[in-house]
């Protein structure tokens, strides 16, 4: 049976675990919610660094806990890979001989990667001889994900990997964890507070909250779902799948096309006919009645709304459809009334700026 | 030098040797066990192995004199007892030298970063393997310290022996009892030269142990 299911009931110095769930067995779940919300417990649960007084949890078939049979499989003999906020790299050996701790004791026939192959995804061959002193944070959590991942998991578990972060180690760090998207054939977990790193690499989102899962779902579907917390955060908007139709040299632009219309994006190497996930912030979009005239904003999208939400401080959040693709839109209050909106008014939604991901 | 006095260096070799062996051996698991336990054992056996550190050592050596004799709890155990025994040396100084071995190895232990063990934990190795792959390791000052203050400290032990050991050349008489037994003949050259390589040797020690610390824990 696919799937990573589990029901954990855990106390511990007055706070309550109770989360329960089946998350997807393949692809990138992210774990959000505050911090406080439990998600690192949860996780450490999963990995049993935490034995939950009352837990079961199966991953893909395989059984790890189930305390009403009195069954407690140890950290050690779960096949996952952990990678912790702090990169916690063994300080008293070489880079080469952290990557290959775990790959050491896996058994001959479970191996699968290769030491040469992780360091060519990750970039690190040229780090192998040094200590974790000598490396950068961010080369120290590529090779904790490196040491991760040879240790051949059935499981990968990550924890605000890029918390400990700077920005531009985190944009450094970006590249590789979608491209383990792509090369990764294990689900993966990735607990975070940031709406837009689990925008670009997550496929599905469980939100966590005071020490449960309060909802979970595929990535754009819970975009789109103004009811949920994350649609106010500052961050907010809806994810869309395109396709590149083609490029625009002249201008250096990319058309996409989506099934309510065509956007366009500045240049990107795609090939033409490849998927590419967009992100659009409610924050960029502003609606208008009439088709606007003369203007500099390049995509603008004929929709209809469905939803609105008010979040307070004069502002609103519409859900709009533009032939089947939810979009957001946050508005003032202000802006609402004057144009009128309610439900089922067709709009013109002008799109300011696109967020590429994926 | 005389060949009494060859005789007490040996002697006192082969006893620091062989005590901080073995407390080496024993106060690494009693060690770790302070620093995992959430036992409320562990308290009184940390005050237990503090112990010697603040009694004076006739009172330790008057007890184990008692417990080492022939109808003593652990002299009992044995056809003749073991006080006035180089064994009986042995275990004398390693209860004596006990806190200068467990202590250095505690505060080793407890300096790991937790999140080096979860990590190794979570790429399969396994509770021991943890303990020999990363514990130990990282704790080698630790240990280098344990290993020589064990060692300095059962050299330059005096009360215990002297309460326990008899004073039987080739046997049981240590340095620091042949020195003393020299003062008292009034043979002040022959204190001279012992008390001398004594002191020598305990700071060419102690420069060693430092000098390694520090370059550990400045790369």
């Amino acid at each position: 049976m696919s799937g990573i299911e589990f029901s954990f009931e855990l106390e511990r110095d007055g706070f309550q675990l109770n989360a329960k769930a089946r998350l997807p067995g393949m692809g990138i779940t992210a774990l959000f919610g505050a911090s406080g919300s439990g998600k690192t417990s949860l996780l450490r649960c999963i990995a049993g660094l935490e034995r939950a007084g009352m837990g079961r949890l199966t991953v893909n078939g395989e059984c790890w806990q189930d305390s009403a049979k009195g069954l407690f499989i140890p950290p050690h003999q779960r096949a996952l890979g952990y990678v912790f906020q702090e990169a916690a790299l063994f300080p008293h050996l070489r880079v080469r001989a952290n990557l290959e701790y775990g790959w050491r004791r896996t058994p001959k026939a479970e191996r699968k990667g290769n030491l040469n192959h992780i360091c060519d995804i990750l970039g690190i061959g040229g780090l192998l001889q040094r200590y974790p002193q000598q490396l950068s944070g961010g080369e120290r959590q590529r090779i904790a994900l490196g040491r991760a991942l040879l240790n051949n998991p059935r499981l990968l578990l990550m924890d605000e990997p890029m918390a400990a972060l700077d920005r531009p180690r985190k944009a450094e760090i970006m590249p590789y964890l979608e491209r383990l998207h792509t090369e990764a054939d294990i689900p993966i977990l990735y607990v975070t507070h940031d709406l837009e790193e689990l925008a670009r690499i997550a496929d599905h989102l469980a939100l966590v909250e005071k020490g449960r899962i309060l909802k979970q779902g595929p990535l754009a579907e819970m975009f789109a779902n103004i009811d949920l917390p994350i649609a106010r955060d500052e961050d907010a908007g809806a994810i869309i799948k395109t396709q590149v139709t083609g490029h625009d040299d002249g201008y250096h632009l990319t058309h996409l096309h989506f099934c309510g219309g065509e956007i366009l994006v500045s240049r990107i190497e795609r090939a033409v006919g490849e998927p590419l996930n967009i992100r659009i912030h409610a924050r960029d979009v502003s609606l208008a009645l009439q088709p606007p005239g003369e203007s500099s904003i390049l995509n603008v999208v004929q929709a209809v709304v469905t939803e609105m939400l008010e979040q307070g401080a004069g502002r609103i959040m519409v859900r709009l459809d533009a032939g089947g693709t939810p979009l957001l839109a946050r508005i003032t209050h202000k802006s609402q009334s004057r144009l009128g909106l309610e439900r089922g008014t067709p709009v013109y939604a002008q799109i300011k700026s696109v967020a590429v991901s994926i | 030098m005389e060949s009494a006095d060859i005789s007490a260096l040996w002697v006192t070799l082969r006893l620091a040797l062989t005590t901080s062996l073995i407390l080496l051996l024993l106060g690494t698991p009693l060690a770790w066990w302070l620093v995992q336990t959430r036992s409320r054992l562990k308290t009184a056996v940390e005050a237990l192995v503090a112990l010697p550190l603040v009694l004076p050592p006739t009172v330790l050596g008057f007890y184990l004199l008692i417990a080492l004799a022939p109808d003593g709890i652990i002299g009992g155990m044995t056809t003749h007892g073991l006080a006035f025994s180089f064994t009986g040396l042995v275990i004398g100084s390693a209860l004596y030298s006990l806190p200068f071995v467990v202590q250095p190895l505690q505060n080793a232990f407890c300096s790991i970063n937790p999140l080096n063990l979860e990590a190794a934990s979570t790429l399969r190795a396994s509770p021991l393997d943890r303990f020999f792959s990363i514990v130990l390791p990282l704790s080698r000052p630790g240990f280098i310290t344990a290993a020589t203050l064990g060692f300095a400290h059962t050299v330059g032990e005096f009360g215990v022996v002297l309460m326990i050991g008899g004073n039987i050349p080739g046997e049981t008489q240590v340095l620091s009892i042949a020195i003393y037994d020299h003062v008292e003949a009034l043979e002040y050259a022959q204190a001279h030269w012992l008390s001398g390589g004594l002191l020598l040797f305990s700071f060419i020690i102690l420069f060693l142990v430092y000098r390694q610390n520090n370059r550990w824990s400045h790369p």
